[in-house]
């Protein structure tokens, strides 16, 4: 995936100009931030449940190395095989391996980000292999040939009516005049087109949204299903996750799913929630023969220990971006990478570098809606602040920006000084404006007055008059 | 630790309907102005005067202060952001208590010099202890001060929005319109009025078609209202939505908070011409 991160501006523009996209972004503004909402309310323990989050997770990543290594040996013992990737390419290869080990012909998919971030549709067809989405989102949009534009409404950006068109686009062996006028029936329809795909499968791949240390066992949790399918019904289940996904018993996988449903879609808990621990055992009535887990770092062990190490108590709900003023401006895919809104903003220069991905953590206002509803207690906003520290020490900042800050500075440091310049810019500014109070357009000022205009000063500074009133006294 | 507690007791002290005692006899209150409203509106530093000096405050305004250091800070220039923090500490450090008519520049000072010096022995117990008696102007009145009877008189609707920095980091949400209703004001809530207004400071003009994306919401949320005026608390939101209302031709009149509160509405209008005001009378 070509990461178009560095021209953020331009794709945000473009996105603000693109009238489908508009119309589908009211849907995150409205729905998702009044279900939380809700959920919240009902539940009078939710912040001490976020605090314990937070603490689960940073205990976890204090003991990181530990804790993988105590399940990748339950993982052995229960039958399956962990598989460590340092690198996206390493991660794409050892899952190429395993289903070429069993000719697979056609390989299912419940939803992961980390199968976007390490590439792996287009790696597993150029090998010949059939690549089937199974969640409802993923399959739209594997449909349109897109990318996710949300971690958890992959499809978000998508209306009805463009689904409906997709679906006769592609689905020709339907009667042409079949109804499609409700989410139902395009349900049914894509379900209808999955259930002959579970059954045929060779390998099933999923993500994960939790890995317990103590037992070896993997957590998915969807609304739809379709991942109890892809993992139980091939001969091959494929985990693929991040190294931080691991959490150290059962116990606080019940503690941290009690927020993450809440935060990401309202719901008290996801209708499915998945725990699989190693392949088919003897008496199991169903099962694949083989169970992989892919371990991929990827730059997260990079930022153990660094000002980003918190980023890595992300559990992917989803709430950031719901509640983002930016991301529901542009929607997901202006971000220009596999992750949007803002835990994206922070976690793209993490994992792809600062040079291509500093734009993110710039175009922020550092409202503070993000961190006021992550359920792990991530502060967002100051990390963010550290990438574009991070980008000033390295000069990467744009001139203009380093020049007018330095100038701006220079006089902030002597104040003498500034209530000198402050002085003559109210009076020149005040006079400029005449009795109009405002200025439609202003040199040097085109960011502002391109879009609103610009108050004037009222002429003298409180400082100039406050020496006045003192003098008086 | 300690001083967090203070800010959680006066404020659980407040819910339970006590009123904080007042001000101590004689107490002497640093008023750190803002850079915008030195520059752009002083009547809203002298509407902060006349509110703390009502309270008893002995006010005083220290030449030593220019900004609180928020560009240098969001820019990634922590060397910068430092030098003035240092700056502003050593210019209000002998003060009782520092009002700032800003939740933006008194989170800053509040919330962030604590943490921009938490590595230095020398300025950290000195940047804290700034922090615990800072204050933004409403919640000083409110909070600190015991205020619940608002003197000035305001007839008319006026929608609140609520800047960011003031309602995340300093929890302002209940005390302005506590004041403004015991005032007779009339209060009509805009939808979203806890979303950002798209100012950010650095932000408006680094990313110009977004930020107008922001603020052509909350003008259309703000026009929605009825309301004949807008108020909030720092001075950079406050001329984002005015500029774009007057572009917009939505009439409505824009103002600091502090204005309605001490009663001082005599200057034009954020964005205003004086011409206005002259048809209004
Ligand atoms: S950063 Fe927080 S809110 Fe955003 S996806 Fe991660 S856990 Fe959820």
């Amino acid at each position: 995936m070509q990461i178009t991160s560095p021209a953020f501006k331009a794709n945000a523009r473009q996105a603000m100009a693109d009238a489908d996209l508009q119309r589908a972004l009211g849907n995150v503004e409205r729905g998702f931030i009044e279900k939380r909402a809700k959920a919240v309310a009902k539940m009078p323990e939710f912040e001490e449940l976020r605090d314990s989050a937070r603490d689960i997770k940073n205990h976890t990543l204090a003991y990181l190395d530990l804790y993988l290594e105590a399940y990748e040996t339950r993982v052995t013992e229960a039958g399956g095989k962990v598989h460590w990737a340092a690198d996206a390419a390493e991660a794409r290869n050892i899952i190429l391996d395993i289903c070429k080990s069993v000719e697979a012909r056609r390989v299912t998919k419940g939803k992961s980000m980390i199968s976007e971030e390490i590439e792996l549709n287009p790696a597993l067809e150029a090998a010949g292999h059939e690549v089937v989405e199974t969640d409802l989102g993923e399959y739209i949009i594997q449909l349109r040939g897109e990318h996710p534009s949300h971690i958890i409404a992959p499809a978000v950006h998508v209306n009805k009516d463009q689904v409906e068109a997709d679906f006769r686009r592609v689905h020709t062996n339907l009667p042409a005049d079949r109804n499609l006028d409700e989410p139902e029936t395009l349900l049914a329809e894509a379900r209808g087109i999955l259930r002959e795909k579970f059954l045929s499968a060779d390998v099933g791949i999923t993500g994960a949204n939790f890995l317990v240390a103590e037992t070896g066992t993997s957590i998915i949790v969807t609304n739809e299903g379709n991942g109890d399918l892809t993992q139980i019904l091939p001969r091959i289940h494929v985990v693929i996750a991040s190294l931080e996904k691991i959490v150290p018993t059962l116990e606080d996988v019940s503690q941290i799913l009690r927020v993450l449903a809440r935060s990401a879609t309202g719901q008290e808990f996801s209708v499915y929630t998945t725990l699989s621990t190693g392949p088919k055992h003897p008496g199991d009535p169903d099962g694949p023969e083989e169970y992989h887990v892919v371990l991929l770092d990827n730059g997260r062990s990079a930022m153990l220990g660094s000002e980003f190490e918190e980023m890595l108590r992300c559990i992917r709900c989803g709430a950031c971006m719901n509640h983002c003023p930016v991301y529901h401006a542009v929607g997901g895919h202006a971000y220009g990478w596999v992750y949007p809104g803002p835990m994206g903003s922070v976690l793209t220069p993490s994992l792809v570098g600062v040079d291509k991905g500093g734009q993110l953590p710039n175009a922020s206002t550092f409202c503070g809606r993000c961190e006021s509803v992550c359920p792990m207690r991530i502060p967002l906003p100051k990390m963010m602040r550290h990438w574009r520290e991070r980008e000033f020490e390295r000069h990467l900042s744009p001139a203009t920006v380093r020049w007018g800050l330095g100038a701006w500075a220079f006089a902030a440091k002597r104040p003498r000084l500034y209530q000198f310049v402050t002085g003559l810019a109210a009076r020149g500014m005040a006079l400029a404006a005449r009795n109009k109070g405002r200025f439609g357009w202003l040199p040097l000022a085109g960011g502002w007055t391109k879009y609103r205009d610009l108050p004037a000063p009222q002429g003298q500074t409180f400082q100039q008059m406050w020496a006045k009133r003192s003098r008086r006294a | 630790m300690a001083k967090r507690k203070t800010v959680a007791a006066a404020i659980s002290a407040a819910d339970a309907g006590e009123a904080p005692a007042g001000l101590e006899a004689g107490a002497s209150v640093g008023l750190f102005v803002t850079c915008l409203v030195d520059l752009f509106r002083p009547s809203v530093g002298f509407a902060a005067v006349k509110l703390v000096e009502d309270q008893g405050g002995q006010v005083g305004v220290p030449k030593g202060q220019t900004c609180c250091g928020q560009p240098a800070f969001n820019s990634g220039d922590r060397a910068t952001a430092r030098e003035i923090a240092k700056q502003v500490i050593a210019a209000f450090e002998a003060y009782d208590h520092v009002v700032v008519p800003s939740g933006s520049c008194g989170g800053m000072i509040k919330t962030h010099y604590p943490e921009l010096l938490a590595d230095d022995p020398q300025w950290a117990p000195r940047a804290d202890a700034l922090s615990a008696k800072t204050h933004e102007l409403v919640s000083f009145l409110y909070d600190v001060a015991g205020v619940r009877d608002c003197q000035a008189r305001f007839d008319g609707t006026v929608t609140y929005h609520d800047s960011c920095s003031g309602l995340r980091e300093l929890g302002i949400k209940r005390q302005p319109r506590h004041l403004l209703e015991s005032a007779g004001v009339n209060i009509a809530e805009m939808k979203d009025s806890e979303v950002c207004c798209g100012f950010g400071g650095t932000f408006c003009v680094k990313y110009p078609d977004l930020s107008n994306a922001m603020v052509s919401k909350k003008a259309a949320n703000i026009a929605a209202t009825g309301a004949g005026t807008l108020l909030a608390g720092d001075m950079g939101c406050l001329m984002n939505m005015a500029g774009k209302l007057k572009r917009e031709g939505i009439d409505i009149e824009v103002r600091h908070i502090a204005e309605i509160l001490a009663g001082m509405t005599d200057e034009p209008a954020i964005a205003g011409s004086p011409d206005d005001h002259e048809r209004d009378l």
